[in-house]
């Protein structure tokens, strides 16, 4: 046998062994993309009843004498606040209903519609007092959750009793029932009734505390990068600070929060709950991150552009902020913006801070009090009510939207800085 | 490479002999002055008792085979070593008398006064104008925008690469050729208008024409310039120098009158050099 023949026969097997290589290779790839594609089927199906809502026609009684207001004067605001406005929906309802008569009964007609159309109507009516002795006004209120949930998923559920399936169907016969779009999920804050609550407040809370986060840790991190790579002597000082910076990227994030807990609300007296603790603990966290990224960014710029600045007589300082740093920058940026990304989805830490409360209001800046996306997935996916679930779906989706989002401007900023190198 | 030396070495009379530099190593009137010069990298030592002037309005060639310390040498006279760190130097180095390894020296000002031009070219990667501006700017050199492309303008044209871009100020370095950005890095430098012009390998990523070009150039810039060029070439060393530095193993062997030096090199390495028995 001579060498050909020697190699020949090994071939077979070599290439055989490569071809199972690849195959693994390409289960291995298939079996993560099935199971992003379940994920995403999974909460999808789930969020989607949150994007749509139930409403119910009613025509509410506007005279005079439904309104509890004399004819002679013009109502104040006084007298507007104390219009029953619960009344009025009750009324308009019986207007639909005329036939149920039993109290037993009644309690279930009221419950058809979200304790939040009382609040609608009043608004309504604060905004066009003209309307006041007029015809009736008919307005698309919100239904209760668990009609909403009924209706949208057309499942029995024990929340909603016989009678309620039956007003249902006459509300249905008569056109008085329809789904739109929620856009109160986005409108709107927390609230106790899932029909009334939205996630303003939360991505309005993330937005104040990744601002905190990347105004503190993108200059820190990028000036101590700077630092260690290029003006740092070499000693063990700066071994020690590079390993316990590596180390630092590896800290359990819940550990942050209590360190956030003990540091900024308790020795320094910052307001609990607020972005701007929230931010701080987050700057902690991501720090590492855009510290190792920047570093490993300017590392690799070509000594021979910073050769080529200091032969001009450029100092360390120009040759760095000149030419070194923007090179440097789609890495850095990269870094950065990964590092924000991990921290619009952090949790834990938040909760130990105190960002974990009910609130009700969209923060108005970095003191206020507030919570942020993730902490509202985990809030409302604690809520036993079903609505929930959808909002918590729902939620989690704007969350991706946003993490997807934010890697997508990471990978474009990479390709277009290295464009224009 | 290095063992064939060795080898070599005891069949060769005078090959170890690095007692003393031969040849007409010091000069009158020097624009660089170096005088029993050490180089180390850490413990390693690169540049052995090295004593070398450099004329004015010359160019001298550093020859010698690859790691015999020329670069290092080079890198000595604009300081460009400090950036190592543990990059030592001793002996006593002058630039018109001023001791460059001064305290009071200020290694960004010699820089200034003692440009350099590197083996790869190096642009930066912005605009062909901006390329040249860079360093007016940072040394504040021209008063006015005007001032500013007066100088970028003569700059190109000394490097001989104006007529090639002058319609395209504002097109990035790097979209040139390898020999147009070479002489791009020249013009780069003499914009700082230096006294003196290190060169290190300048020519040796590039074709054989574009070599000619930066060759011409090296011959034209000598009218303004004192210019140390570094090539493994002796075919350049002969066409663009006045002198010609021998170095060996860190040791500077022999220095002379290109002409002499080609033509009738004294010592046996040297010798040995030229004639391509190693290197
Ligand atoms: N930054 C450095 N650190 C340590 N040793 C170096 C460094 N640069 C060069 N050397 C060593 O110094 C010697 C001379 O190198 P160099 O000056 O680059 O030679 P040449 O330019 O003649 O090829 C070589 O042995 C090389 O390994
Ligand atoms: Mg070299």
């Amino acid at each position: 046998m001579n060498n050909t023949e020697i190699v020949k026969q090994g071939l077979k097997k070599r290439y055989a062994r490569e071809k199972r290589f690849q195959l693994y290779g390409k289960l291995a790839v298939l079996s993560g993309f099935v199971f992003l594609v379940i994920l995403l089927f999974d909460i999808t199906s789930k969020a989607w009843p949150a994007f749509s809502v139930t409403e119910i026609l009613l025509e509410i009684p506007v005279d005079h004498e439904s309104l509890g207001l004399s004819k002679d004067s013009e109502p104040n605001e006084e007298a507007l606040s104390g219009i029953n406005y619960a009344g009025l929906v009750k009324q308009a309802i019986r207007n639909v209903f005329p036939e149920v008569t039993k109290r037993q009964q009644k309690k279930l007609l009221y419950r058809l519609v979200s304790s939040g159309a009382e609040f609608e109507i009043k608004q309504m009516m604060g905004e066009n007092t003209d309307l006041i002795g007029g015809e009736p006004v008919s307005v698309w209120v919100k239904a209760d959750d668990d009609i909403d949930t009924y209706y949208k998923l057309e499942t029995v559920t024990s929340r909603v009793k016989g009678e309620q399936v039956r007003f249902i169907e006459k509300l249905k016969a008569e056109g008085r029932i329809q789904t739109s779009f929620n856009i109160d999920f986005f409108t709107t804050s927390d609230s106790r009734e899932p029909e009334q609550a939205g996630i303003r407040g939360a991505l309005v809370g993330s937005f104040w505390t990744l601002l905190v986060t990347l105004l503190v840790s993108l200059p820190v991190g990028i000036a101590a990068a700077i630092y260690l790579e290029e003006f740092a002597p070499q000693n063990k000082i700066t071994d020690f600070v590079e390993i316990n910076i590596n180390n630092l990227a590896a800290v359990p994030s819940i550990v942050f929060g209590l360190l956030g807990l003990a540091v900024f609300i308790s020795f320094f007296g910052l307001p609990r709950s607020a972005p701007l603790v929230g931010g701080l603990v987050l700057s902690l966290m991501t720090l590492p991150t855009i510290i190792i990224s920047s570093r490993a960014a300017i590392k690799s710029v070509p000594p021979s552009l910073k050769e080529a600045a200091l032969g001009l007589g450029a100092s360390h300082m120009q040759t760095v902020f000149h030419h070194v740093l923007p090179q440097a920058m789609p890495g850095v940026l990269t870094g950065a913006i990964i590092g924000m990304a991990q921290a619009l989805g952090e949790t834990a830490p938040l909760l130990m801070i105190g960002m974990v409360a009910f609130i009700v209001d969209v923060p108005g800046g970095i003191f206020d009090s507030a919570t942020v996306l993730p902490v509202q997935i985990f809030l409302w996916s604690d809520s036993p009510e079903r609505a929930f679930t959808a909002l918590t779906a729902a939620t989690i989706l704007v969350l991706l939207a946003f993490l997807t989002l934010m890697n997508a401007l990471a990978i474009f900023l990479r390709n277009y800085f290295e464009k224009k190198r | 490479m290095q063992q064939g030396l060795t080898s070599e070495a005891g069949s060769v009379a005078g090959l170890n002999n690095f007692e003393a530099t031969i040849g007409e190593n010091l000069i009158d009137d020097a624009k660089i002055s170096v005088r029993h010069a050490d180089v180390f990298y850490g413990e390693k030592q690169a540049i052995f008792d090295t004593s070398l002037d450099i004329g004015r309005n010359q160019v001298i060639a550093l020859i010698g085979p690859s790691g015999c310390g020329k670069s290092t040498f080079l890198r000595t006279l604009n300081r460009m070593n400090d950036t190592i760190a543990d990059c030592r130097v001793s002996g006593s180095l002058t630039l018109d008398g001023e001791d460059i390894y001064d305290k009071k020296m200020d290694p960004v000002l010699l820089r200034a006064r003692v440009g350099m031009v590197f083996q790869k070219p190096n642009p930066f990667p912005k605009s062909i104008y901006d390329n040249v501006a860079y360093g007016p700017r940072i040394h504040g050199l021209a008063r006015s925008n005007a001032e500013l492309d007066e100088i970028v303008i003569t700059s190109l044209e000394k490097a001989g690469l104006f007529e090639e871009v002058k319609d395209r100020l504002t097109a990035p370095g790097t979209s040139l050729s390898g020999g147009q950005q070479q002489r791009l890095c020249i013009a780069r430098t003499i914009a700082v208008s230096p006294e003196v012009i290190l060169m290190d390998e300048p020519a040796s990523a590039l074709d054989p024409i574009a070599t000619a070009i930066i060759e011409e150039l090296i011959d034209e810039l000598r009218e303004n310039f004192t210019i140390a060029i570094v090539t493994h070439s002796m075919q350049q060393a002969a066409r663009v120098s006045q002198r010609t530095a021998y170095f060996h193993l860190g040791h500077l062997v022999e220095v002379g009158e290109t002409s002499r030096i080609f033509t009738n090199p004294r010592h046996q390495m040297t010798e040995n050099y030229i004639t391509g028995k190693f290197g």
